[in-house]
């Protein structure tokens, strides 16, 4: 009976884990994962850089302090605040920018979302993703499109590094379980079909290479990561101490609780 | 007990002691809830979760009271409140939330096994009817506690689930609409409805839950505690008048068996505050990382795991019965549902108390009865399907069948023979 | 006592033993556990964002005045005082009606006694004094007088002061409390330097910094 017991609650506790959220919203591209490390500074140090170049004059962080920020990242104030900080404000201001909301409205459909919490509300991963997925679409009114929130209203603010992203055909090999099917008279090559609606990006347009790209936005989905839940690195290191208490306090009260027990009969 | 060295502190004590007593029935009642409140001696494991869902409480109002003093129950400040000043500006105000949020599903985990046990055993037989109505009274409580606090938080799910419930109170044919808005205090959910849920939360139900648990400790110690094998221990009595197999409560029970129980409950919790506070999404639902939009729905509005059960049997409702819309007689069928185990006192008639004791029957209909309250609880997570309506209204069906057909069951089958004293098993 | 299911040998010292344990751990425990709690009461990130130091230009500060509008550093209101020539003479001659002349009182809670305000005009130059204009008493703001009134401050008192009207409270330009008056201390003396000639930084001295 009290296995059964112990047994269901861990089953329905492992089961509310290990479930990831429920089927992603609105589109069906293929994700890829991106696990955030928080405990990777440089990481987040080059996210925010970029964070604030490239994205902080739409998006705010109006719940995020840049001291909280500059303490966290390990970067010193003056440092912060002669790099990174543009509208002068003292240290322990909150990271807001200067977009007016209404007037976003009309500029691009929808106000620019604070992204304080976005890492959260719909994970690192999408994000990750999303970020990678724009692509050139005359038909928008912004010129891009994207396929992991189609129809956006965002125009593609990393343009400049990734390049000119375009949708197009190509080669590719042919998949089968999971496993690319090969030439059987020549060994190491793949069998290739031509795919369309596959997201490929101008040779020469962009400052950095497919794979730097990919690490730039990383590091900007890190730092968004870090920034939804600033206290998730004081929380699991606090967390060690606490459970290792309790088992000592349990082996005691554990203890004494037989000594009372030796008594029934 | 083991001999003292004389001292001048066990005298002052007893001294000061008999100046309490004579204004105050300090140790008279020290006595007769603890250390001479006689329970019997074969509680199992089961047993602790009424002293862990009193620490629940406890822990609930603390964090609470102290979350109340940098939330904001405005609807500009409330979202930012939260995810600005708890979350990030105060000191560890980020793990007095978790606690908070922890707390609650903590809560509902532990009354659902303490009820349970109570299925289990028959500890709603009589003479202990009016403790299980109290105990569904704190039941109740406890689901409107949790609904009130909610909407605190001010996020899009927040906002959502406030609007689809209230509005089930608008299916009341009749009343429903005004009901609704009265509810509401608004024509839509707005920031008089959080108001007035911060006030019926913070201050409104905790009251009313302490006054509940308040009577239902009373109820219980007025008539004697329940045991697993269902047996009175009131009738073996030793010569001084102490049930035979009763121990103490203080120290045995306190010290002995819900001390550890309760450091073995902080352990799984802290785990769960610590590392996994959002359960994926169970007990911190993602919608509500961003604040309300009257104007957005979330994709999936699903209530907070507790309520999922209920609001499958909601759901399953898909046609028209009698004359009445399907919207309706499934407000019915939930409310039912919640409803039905006060009843249980008087459908049980089985001779025995304890399924220790019970015949087949009652052991396969329980088995059905908490496998359906699973399946239903976790098809109220998920968007519905064909299949999963499907599968809602058989799971739906079995969930009364329990109750409803109890008196025959408990009736016909045949049962084991009672001992006279309890075992240890 | 024990009940009719529950009995046997104890062994004595085990359970006080175990007992002891326990509870000192479980203390250990409880203590860990306030510790959010209590800490929580701090000042907040805001609170602390709110609290910082703060500048103030005295370019426009002219002799002999008092400077204003007044800031506030920490909600409190600071006394930015310019003392002339006479002023500063001044202060040597009241030392007989002053209660504390020598700043040797402790210094009052949510103040600082700094090593700077160890003289006798209680200020890093003594021209300029910078104080925390509430009054040690109850706390009204005392009001600045180039020239007191001779009722108030006596016919023997030398130069200017601040008078307090809530209860008749009276400080020399130094800040120093006259004896006999309801206000126990001399005004408190922030933590602050010069940031230049022109600019004092109010929340900034060498601790602090």
């Amino acid at each position: 009976m009290r296995t059964a017991t112990i047994g269901v609650i861990a089953l329905v506790l492992s089961f509310g884990a290990l479930t990831a959220a429920h089927a992603s919203e609105e589109a069906h591209w293929p994700m890829d994962p991106m696990k955030p490390n928080l405990g990777d500074k440089p990481s987040l140090q080059h996210g925010l850089k970029l964070f604030a170049n490239y994205c902080m004059g739409c998006h705010s962080l109006k719940y995020q302090r840049w001291e909280r920020t500059a303490d966290d990242l390990e970067i010193p104030h003056d440092l912060l605040l002669s790099n990174v900080v543009f509208s002068g404000a003292p240290i322990g201001s909150l990271m807001t920018n200067a977009m007016p909301t209404e007037a976003a409205k009309s500029w691009f459909g929808a106000a620019p979302p604070d992204l304080s919490t976005e890492a959260r509300l719909r994970g690192p991963e999408w994000i990750y993703n999303y970020l990678r997925t724009f692509y050139v679409d005359e038909s928008r009114p912004l010129g891009v499109n994207n396929k992991v929130f189609p129809n956006v209203g965002m125009p593609h603010a990393l343009l400049e590094l990734q390049g000119t992203p375009i949708e197009t055909c190509k080669q590719l090999p042919k998949m089968k379980d999971g496993y690319e099917l090969r030439d059987p008279l020549i060994p190491g090559k793949a069998i290739t079909e031509e795919r369309c609606g596959v997201l490929d990006v101008v040779p020469g347009t962009g400052q950095l290479t497919a794979a730097e790209y990919d690490k730039a936005v990383y590091d900007i989905v890190n730092f968004l990561a870090y920034v939804a839940e600033p206290s998730r690195i004081q929380r699991e290191h606090l967390g060690v101490y606490v459970l290792l208490f309790l088992v000592i306090l349990y082996v005691f009260a554990a203890l004494l609780g037989r000594e009372y027990g030796k008594e029934i009969h | 007990m083991a001999a003292h060295t004389e001292s001048r502190v066990p005298a002052m004590w007893g001294r000061f002691m008999t100046w309490i007593d004579r204004r105050f029935p300090a140790t008279e009642t020290y006595e007769f809830h603890a250390s001479k409140y006689y329970a019997p001696k074969n509680f199992n494991f089961l047993y602790f979760f009424g002293s862990i869902a009193l620490f629940v409480l406890v822990m609930q109002i603390l964090t609470g009271i102290w979350l109340t003093m940098s939330y904001v129950p405005s609807g500009a400040e409330a979202f930012a409140s939260v995810e600005r000043t708890i979350m990030r500006d105060v000191d560890f105000g980020w793990l007095i939330r978790y606690l908070h949020t922890t707390g609650g599903s903590a809560f509902f985990i532990v009354v659902y096994v303490h009820m349970f046990r109570g299925l289990l055993y028959g500890s709603y037989r009589e003479p202990r009817e009016l403790l299980w109505l109290i105990g569904m009274a704190i039941f109740l409580a406890m689901m409107a506690e949790g609904f009130f606090g909610y909407l605190l938080p001010w996020g899009n799910m927040s906002f959502w689930a406030a609007q689809v419930i209230v509005s089930l109170f608008g299916a009341i044919p009749w009343i429903g609409p005004d009901l609704a808005q009265w509810i509401r205090g608004d024509f839509n959910v707005s920031e008089i409805t959080l108001n007035r849920f911060f006030a019926l939360h913070v201050v409104a139900l905790p009251l009313v839950l302490i006054g509940l648990v308040f009577v239902h400790i009373v109820a219980l110690h007025h008539v004697g505690s329940n045991n697993p094998d269902g047996i009175d221990i009131k009738k073996n009595k030793n010569a001084d008048g102490i049930p035979k197999d009763g121990i103490p409560f203080h120290p045995y029970y306190t010290i002995g068996h819900d001390l550890p129980a309760i450091i073995g409950f902080l352990f799984v919790f802290c785990l769960v505050a610590f590392y996994l506070p959002d359960m994926g999404g169970y007990f911190i639902e993602k919608p509500n990382f961003e604040e309300a939009n009257p104007m957005k729905t979330p994709e999936h509005i699903a209530p907070v795991w507790y309520y999922t059960p209920f609001y499958a049997m909601l759901r399953a409702a898909t046609f028209p019965l009698l004359g009445v819309d399907a919207k309706f007689w499934g407000l019915v069928v939930m409310a039912a549902a919640i409803a039905m185990p006060a009843v249980l006192p008087w459908l049980d008639k089985s001779p025995v108390k304890s399924m220790r004791y019970k015949g087949r029957i009652s052991k396969v209909m329980l088995t059905l009865f908490v496998l359906s309250f699973f399946i239903l609880g976790y098809l109220g997570t998920i968007p519905p399907s064909p299949t999963s309506t499907a599968t809602a209204q058989v799971c739906t069906m079995l969930y009364f069948a329990y109750f409803v057909l109890m008196p025959w069951y408990t009736r016909v089958e045949t049962t084991k023979p009672v001992p006279e004293r309890v075992t240890m098993r | 006592m024990d009940g009719g299911g529950a009995s046997g040998a104890v062994d004595a010292d085990r359970r006080y033993f175990l007992i002891g344990a326990t509870l000192v751990v479980g203390a250990a425990g409880v203590v860990g556990a306030a510790v959010p709690f209590v800490k929580s009461w701090s000042p907040n990130a805001k609170a602390r964002a709110l609290g910082a130091p703060i500048k103030i230009d005295i370019s426009k500060l002219k002799p002999g005045e008092l400077l204003g509008p007044m800031q506030l550093w920490r909600g409190k209101p600071i006394f930015v005082v310019s003392r002339t020539e006479a002023m500063l003479a001044a202060l040597a001659l009241n030392d007989d009606r002053l209660a504390d002349p020598k700043s040797e009182r402790p210094a009052v809670p949510d103040a600082v006694k700094p090593k700077y305000a160890q003289n006798e005009y209680r200020s890093r130059k003594p021209e300029i004094g910078v104080y925390i204009g509430i009054c040690t008493h109850l706390g009204c703001s005392p009001k600045f007088e180039a020239v007191v009134e001779a009722d108030k401050f006596g016919a023997d008192w030398k130069g200017g002061g601040f008078f307090c009207p809530c209860h008749g409270s009276m400080y020399d330009l130094a800040g120093r409390v006259v004896k006999g008056v309801p206000a126990p201390d001399n005004l408190p003396v922030p933590p602050y330097s010069f940031e230049s000639d022109k600019v004092i930084v109010i929340g900034v001295d060498e601790e602090t910094a």
